[in-house]
């Protein structure tokens, strides 16, 4: 075969549709840990009000000595926008390609081939980030919140969720995300090359199954505040 | 049984096509797929209307040949059936048949059901083979090949390139294709000095041929007749994504 | 043609044919058998690789002849141009054989050897073959499968990681090398992965959907093609230093056949016309085990594995016209035909055997099935013997191909089965060079008449289509194109026109007919006719009533023939026309030599010629030579040239599986 010069790792990564799919997978798995993270945190709102505050206080001070006050919230926000920013940017990139391969459509649609959250990722995702655009206007920014931005996580959280439209906004967006990780989550350690034909269905159980945790875990939260448990 | 068929008609590669309605009242259930339509056919000439073009050449799902879109499906309704095996038998008396060609930006059409698939062949000649010379061959007993690695080469090198997999995806993406041949010649032994530019080629080849890229949908294994395994894709991701971080070279 | 040359001596079988000059093979060495290949390579001229680049092949087919032929031109550096009328070469029709390869490697120590293949061969030919060419074919065999192997054709393997090997076809050694039930498929993606490489280095151009029509001669020798771009309708031309035909059999003479639907033999017949000789026609083969026709409507015949002998019984009810439900005759009801007229063999007698007793029993309105058409393949024994998973691992993949296909359970019902044509020994006429009687014009693969006489062993042709491509065709055409390259032929030469012209004009005159009745009514009632004369049993009778009536279903056909739109761009209904046009033709030289073979070898059995029980009977004395017939114009009669063939090493004897 014909040798030719290299190119460098971005390029030969972003030139590639197996490339950019990476991409969405490395992203997408950092994602994953946050969210496990963040609905860790979130259900300290069952130990009540003190714990869950000192969590979020927690979340500033850890690492203050060397990087100073809310120094890893930082480094971890610009982290997750950029996997953000690269998330999307290689999935649109590869919607694009695949509107561009089929310039004609069938006139008889198909039936759904593959699974239900495979076909719904594109949309799924949008809908995650309309949601998480809204989500961090409410509880981080506090724009959207009915109580003013100083107060306290936990009675933002509240007040929050105890409108019921809200409460069923962020559960429909929850189960996206819980969708999106189903799907994801296989398909990640698919782009990584670690299925096999062995493997398949354990995998695919795996993923159902920390999706379904996930999505759960985050869910309970709006459904305590509505049945008042949370109060 | 009676049928009535709804089929794209296209005249030429540059002509508008459009759905065309045909009644067929002598279907009988041991008909193949095909054999209902060379009856429609043969009615057609008989009448002085240009019969329905489609590929077809085995008849017995191996060549991979033939394939059509039926009802939405790539290959119609039966799990691991080309289209050319598929018989009338799964229909009903009074069916609509909607019957359509494989749709993609690389598989233009040519006539009516018939596409130009050429582009599957461009991809096994970026590097789809192993480069062995006739006659230099050393005797076939010095190669040993484990029987689990012959036996899931074998299951991927069953591909008949039909491009049914490039018709149902929704990415337009031909990957179970390209994966199915990067696994049979990376899991021998005699593929391995080429494994990971193999790869590479053919996946850079894929790319710049208009096909979609992979987003493991898994929609190619099910309408697949020969059911190549989801896996194989997997395969090329690790050998494409091994290149890219050892920097193997490619052309 | 000029060492043929000569004033026809006499006229003869009744006025049909003239019987021209003997020929002879002139190209094989004199040695001892064994050393015969070793020689010819070692004398054959070698070609400055400097020089490769500047000579042209063109190279008809891409089944495994083809592609094997025109990768290693590639790769020797030749300009090698690959033409077929799928959209693939990958889909010629080598993808569909099943069964296996044979190759003498001994890997079991069961007492094989270059030797007893060759041997096998040759008495499976029924002695009507060349034993020069057979032994090459049982030599070469060894370095098919390494070269297989080293390609990444997966064979089946065992658990020590070595080659698996069966028996196949009545061998008493286990020498054919398998890949499942798809050894020709993943031969031929060896082989057409080969080529794709050389397309790649751009050694070879390959021309997918475009059929040859007519070959180029001049000064007498083969220099280029005529092509119709399948596509486009272009015609175009191709010119070259050598042609290289391997564009498969012609069992689709009979309509129904294993053979893929657009098989054809028009790529042999025009050369054949342009004054290559052809060989044997009548040679065909059938093949016991197809699933059988179920209407009118019936488009192919599929073939399966003749494996299924080994375990299944085959049975007819004892009375005539039983339609009853199978499994409801009950068993002193059942004629086990095969087992009580060939009690050693039983239901594994040859193919050939086992084909026309199942005709005999259908004749005698014993058949079941739509039409009496079938006999039944009868598993119960098997599966109460071995048990059902036993069964279904053995036979599975064919079980459900059978009720894919009819519906039917095989595991509940008995099959129904009937014999079906399967591959042609006939084909053109070549030396031991392959090379035909056209200089420039070599023949490969199912097209060539060369190493199965009058029947083919089971695995053997598609280690004669890669014996060919791979190892013989390379060094031959070689060894021709070292006195060229050959002065080029400019577009405008007269024979370069002549055969544009006269292609042009054929198509008009297929598309102007504008009659009444499909290509395909015409080719059923082709098909059905020399079937039923000129197919598994043969008499002089049926054979003249074919002859009769075969020129006049040709006019019929040319002046009531239906196609429906132009010659410019695809058109299936013309592409089919053309080839069945052609057909027409064969047809007729297929029943003359079956006619004119008074004697029953091999697949051709005249009913006129056989033993007290109903065995073929061979006449050597009259009848051992290779029928080579010339063509003089159309509804002309064609000269006989009889190549006689010698055994040294096998002594002709006569068959018996009683
Ligand atoms: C169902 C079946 C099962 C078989 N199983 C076995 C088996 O198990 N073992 C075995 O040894 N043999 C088997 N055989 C026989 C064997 O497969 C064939 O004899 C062999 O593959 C022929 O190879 P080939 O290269 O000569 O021609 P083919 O593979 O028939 O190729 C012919 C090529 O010529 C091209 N062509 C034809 N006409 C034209 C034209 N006019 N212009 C341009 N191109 C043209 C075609 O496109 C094609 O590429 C089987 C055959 C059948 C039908
Ligand atoms: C916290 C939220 C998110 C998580 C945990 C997450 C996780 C993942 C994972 C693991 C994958 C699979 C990667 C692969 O297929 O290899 C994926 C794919 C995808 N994600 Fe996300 N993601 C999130 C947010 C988003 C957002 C906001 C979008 C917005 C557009 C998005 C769009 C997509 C798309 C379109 C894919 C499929 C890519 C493709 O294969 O086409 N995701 N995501
Ligand atoms: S992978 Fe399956 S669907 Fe795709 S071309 Fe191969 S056989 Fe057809
Ligand atoms: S016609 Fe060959 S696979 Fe269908």
């Amino acid at each position: 075969m014909v040798i030719t010069p290299q190119r460098n790792i971005v390029s030969r990564t972003w030139g590639t549709s197996v490339g950019k799919k990476s991409v969405i997978a490395v992203t997408g798995a950092i994602f994953l840990l946050y969210v496990t993270a963040h609905m860790l945190g979130n259900l300290k709102v069952f130990f009540g009000i003190e714990s869950f505050d000192a969590y979020a206080q927690h979340l500033r001070e850890i690492g203050e000595a060397i990087v100073g006050y809310e120094g890893v919230l930082w480094i971890a926000r610009v982290v997750l926008l950029s996997s953000l920013v690269l998330h999307m940017w290689a999935a649109f990139s590869l919607w694009y390609k695949a509107k561009r391969a089929r310039p004609v459509g069938y006139q008889h649609r198909q039936r759904w081939e593959g699974s239900y959250a495979a076909r719904t990722m594109r949309w799924g995702g949008v809908i995650i980030a309309l949601f998480l655009v809204w989500h961090i206007l409410d509880l981080t920014t506090g724009t959207v919140n009915p109580l003013p931005g100083e107060s306290s996580a936990y009675t933002k959280l509240v007040a929050s969720f105890d409108r019921w439209y809200v409460s069923l906004f962020y559960i429909l967006a929850v189960v996206a995300l819980g969708f999106h990780i189903r799907h994801g989550l296989w398909s990640a350690i698919q782009t990584f090359g670690a299925n096999s034909a062995m493997k398949q269905n354990a995998l695919k159980t795996f993923a159902f199954v920390v999706a379904a945790v996930i999505t759960i875990g985050f869910a309970v939260v709006p459904l305590a505040v509505m049945t008042g448990l949370v109060r | 049984m009676k049928l009535t068929l709804r089929i794209w008609r296209q005249a030429s590669p540059e002509a508008k096509g459009k759905m065309q309605k045909y009644v067929l009242d002598d279907v009988e259930p041991d008909m193949s797929f095909l054999e209902m339509l060379d009856v429609l056919n043969e009615k057609l000439v008989i009448d002085g209307k240009d019969p329905v073009s489609f590929d077809h050449d085995c008849r017995e799902g191996i060549c991979g040949s033939c394939g059509m879109v039926i009802n939405g499906n790539a290959h119609g309704p039966q799990q691991y059936t080309t289209t050319c095996q598929l018989h009338m038998r799964h229909f009903d008396d009074g069916d609509t048949i909607d019957i359509e060609p494989w749709r993609a930006r690389a598989f233009p059409v040519v006539k009516d059901l018939v596409v130009d698939r050429s582009a599957l062949d461009e991809i096994i000649k970026s590097g789809g083979y192993i480069s062995v010379n006739t006659g230099s061959a050393p005797e076939a007993h010095a190669i040993p090949v484990d029987k689990v690695s012959a036996d899931d080469a074998f299951d991927a090198a069953t591909c008949i390139g039909c491009g049914a997999c490039v018709a149902a995806c929704p990415n337009g993406s031909s990957m179970l294709f390209t994966a199915a041949k990067v696994t049979h010649l990376g899991l021998l032994p005699q593929g391995q000095p080429e494994r990971q530019s193999r790869a590479v080629n053919m996946l850079t080849r894929q790319d710049e041929l208009d096909f979609g890229g992979c987003t493991n949908v898994g929609a190619c294994h099910e309408v697949c007749p020969k059911g190549i395994p989801l896996a194989t894709i997997a395969q090329l991701n690790h050998d494409v994504l091994g290149a890219t971080l050892t920097g193997a070279r490619s052309d | 043609m000029s060492e043929l040359q000569q004033e026809p001596t006499a006229v003869q079988g009744e006025g049909r044919y003239v019987l021209g000059d003997p020929i002879a093979d002139t190209r094989a060495p004199d040695s001892p058998v064994a050393d015969r290949w070793s020689d010819r390579k070692f004398s054959a001229k070698l070609v400055n690789p400097a020089n490769r680049r500047k000579m042209s092949v063109l190279v008809v087919g891409t089944g495994l002849a083809g592609a094997a032929a025109a990768a290693t031109l590639g790769e020797a550096g030749y300009h090698v141009k690959s033409f077929c009328y799928q959209d693939s070469p990958r889909r010629a029709h080598s993808i569909a054989a099943q069964g296996g390869i044979n190759a003498a490697k001994n890997y079991r120590y069961d007492g094989d050897s270059v030797h007893r293949l060759f041997y096998d061969t040759v008495k499976g030919g029924d002695f009507r073959s060349r034993e020069s060419n057979v032994h090459r074919l049982a030599e070469v065999s060894l370095n098919i499968i390494d070269q297989c192997v080293a390609q990444g054709v997966p064979f089946a393997r065992e658990y020590s990681g070595l080659l698996d090997t069966r028996s196949f076809g009545g061998t008493q050694v286990s020498r054919t090398f398998y890949a499942r039930g798809q050894t020709g498929q993943q031969l031929l993606l060896g082989a057409y992965q080969a080529l794709e490489r050389q397309v790649h280095a751009g050694t070879v151009e390959v021309h997918p959907r475009t059929e040859m029509l007519d070959l180029i001669v001049v000064d007498g020798k083969a220099r280029g093609i005529v092509t119709r771009n399948l596509f486009t309708g272009a015609i175009d031309t191709h010119l070259a230093d050598v042609v290289i035909l391997c564009s498969g059999g012609y069992g689709n003479v009979y309509y129904l056949s294993t053979n893929a639907k657009g098989s054809n033999v028009t790529a042999a017949w025009r050369a054949h016309k342009r004054g290559a000789l052809f060989a044997n026609p009548c040679y065909t083969q059938i093949h016991p085990t197809c699933i059988p026709v179920s209407g009118e409507y019936q488009s192919k015949l599929t073939l399966m594995s003749e494996s299924l002998r080994n375990d299944g019984r085959v049975w007819v009810p004892k009375e005539r016209g039983d339609d009853r439900d199978p499994n409801s005759i009950p068993e002193d009801e059942r004629d086990y035909y095969l087992e009580r007229q060939y009690p050693s063999f039983g239901n594994l007698v040859p193919r050939d055997i086992a084909s026309r007793a199942a005709k005999n029993m259908c004749d005698a309105e014993h058949g079941v099935g739509p039409g009496g058409l079938g006999v039944y393949l009868d598993f119960s024994d098997a599966i109460e013997r071995l048990g059902r998973p036993a069964v279904e691992a053995k036979y599975g993949n064919l079980f459900e191909m059978y009720e894919r296909i009819t519906g039917d359970d095989p595991y509940e019902v008995p099959m129904r089965i009937y014999p079906a044509i399967h591959y042609t020994m006939g084909g053109l006429w070549v030396d031991y060079d392959l090379r035909s009687t056209i200089p420039g014009l070599f023949v490969g693969g199912e097209a060539n008449f060369s190493d199965h006489g009058a029947n083919r062993l089971g695995a053997s042709a598609l280690m004669q289509g890669l014996s060919d491509g791979y190892f013989v065709l390379p060094t031959t055409v070689a060894d021709y194109l070292a006195a060229g390259p050959f002065d080029e032929v400019p577009q405008d030469h007269p024979a370069v026109q002549e055969a544009v012209d006269s292609t042009r004009a054929r198509i008009d005159k297929l598309l102007s007919a504008n009659g009444h009745r499909t290509v395909d009514s015409f080719h059923r009632e082709l098909g059905q006719l020399v079937w039923d004369q000129c197919g598994m049993a043969r008499s002089k009778e049926g054979l003249e009533k074919a002859l009769d009536r075969i020129p006049s279903l040709r006019e019929e056909f040319w002046r009531d023939v239906k196609i429906v739109g132009t010659g410019d761009g695809f058109n299936q209904s013309l592409e089919k026309a053309n080839r069945v046009a052609d057909f027409m033709e064969l047809a007729e030289l297929m029943c003359l030599d079956a006619l004119h073979r008074e004697e029953s070898c091999g697949g051709h059995f005249r009913v006129e010629h056989q033993t007290e029980d109903g065995e073929a009977q061979r006449d050597d004395d009259n009848f051992s030579y290779v029928a080579a017939w010339e063509y003089t114009g159309d509804n002309q009669r064609p000269v006989l040239h009889k190549e006689d063939l010698e055994f040294s090493y096998v002594h002709p004897t006569q068959r018996s599986y009683k």
